[in-house]
């Protein structure tokens, strides 16, 4: 074992007789197909049927809300929410899912008991997120600069010329459990 | 057996379809009773088309009670509101505490009393479900003409 990791060491370290442009050109080659399989592995972890692996009953609570079910059928999906548009936010977000990986090995959500006993924690959790943020994943479609408020109602605009506009507060403060069942909001600012 | 098969399909068609064009009227006369029903004069067993469904206004101006005593009715639209054991939307505007600043109407403190009498301090759970007597309005045409008219002190 230890005398074919020498060998293999041996030929990783030694200069070899292939061109200079045949070993540019099988690296462009190789990080093609290594940057195009990664992102595209990434994406597939964006999907609808990915979530639904773990979280099917939330996933399905969307069904009856706006960001499911409108009038001019746009959607917005898990991800659209959860994760980051940005790459770079996208990827640090990524990385602490792996933490939920190992949830998933220990069954922390896995009966409808154990997730509803959890779910105010993660609805915290999650306000939490997209209050540091700012509400991030929201702006990413509702542009705060492109709102016009003669369009909206008149509770929509006494709340998002005053309150939203000056910054005090930001679209999760508000606008919770506008795709999910809401856990127990006793003590939940705005609630009660 | 081609021609056999031919006469009973044309037959059955004559047979099943004859009852239907030829004596409507008498039809719907044996199986109402003669009584016509907001539906029309039709056979009871007839499907009418559904209406389109109505449409909520986003908002509305106050709507002005009809009686005493009346739960007012709701002037804006509720879509996506969680009125259930973990939430109450409406009274994140409407309670005592939030109503001042979200320039809502507050509850009537008739809400915090029990069914025994007490009152409470804050929504009694029976008055808790705030949909069960308040509700929005659509523009609907009443189907049936009333002469209700509203008390004086409501006029």
């Amino acid at each position: 074992m230890l005398k074919l990791l020498k060998r293999l060491w041996v030929i990783m370290k030694s200069p070899s007789t292939a061109s200079f442009g045949f070993i540019l050109v099988i690296g462009f080659l190789g990080g093609i197909i290594f940057w195009g399989g990664f992102n595209t592995g990434m994406e597939a972890t964006n999907t609808e049927a990915f979530c639904s692996g773990c979280h099917a009953p939330i996933v399905k609570e969307i069904r009856e809300t706006i960001h499911y079910s409108n009038r001019s059928g746009v959607r917005a999906i898990c991800s659209d929410c959860h994760v980051p548009h940005k790459w770079t936010d996208k990827i640090v977000r990524k990385v602490q899912a792996s933490k939920e990986l190992f949830a998933f090995a220990m069954g922390t959500i896995d009966t409808d008991e154990k997730f509803k006993a959890r779910r105010a924690h993660l609805a915290n959790r999650e306000w939490q997120r997209m209050k540091e943020n700012n509400s991030q994943e929201c702006r990413n479609c509702h542009q705060f600069e492109y709102m016009d408020f003669s369009e909206q109602g008149k509770r929509s605009v006494s709340q998002h010329s005053t309150a939203l506009a000056s910054g005090d507060k930001t679209c999760v403060d508000c606008h919770k459990g506008i795709a999910h069942q809401l856990p127990d909001m006793k003590g939940i600012e705005g609630w009660q | 057996m081609k021609k056999i098969l031919t006469a009973i399909f044309t037959a059955s068609v004559i047979a099943f379809s004859s009852p239907a064009v030829f004596s409507t009227e008498e039809v719907v006369l044996t199986h109402n009773g003669g009584v016509p029903s907001l539906r029309g004069l039709v056979e009871v067993s007839d499907v009418n088309k559904a209406e389109a469904l109505k449409k909520v206004p986003r908002e509305q101006h106050l709507i002005d009670r009809n009686y005493v005593q009346q739960p007012p009715l709701i002037p804006h639209s509720i879509r996506g509101y969680q009125v259930n054991l973990n939430a109450n939307k409406c009274l994140s505007c409407h309670s005592f505490k939030n109503a001042g600043a979200m320039g809502a109407t507050k509850v009537s403190v008739t809400h915090f009393i029990t069914r025994e009498g007490t009152t409470l301090s804050d929504v009694s759970p029976r008055r808790y479900f705030c949909l069960q007597c308040h509700v929005t309005q659509a523009d609907a045409k009443p189907l049936v003409d009333n002469t209700f008219t509203p008390v004086d002190s409501l006029r």
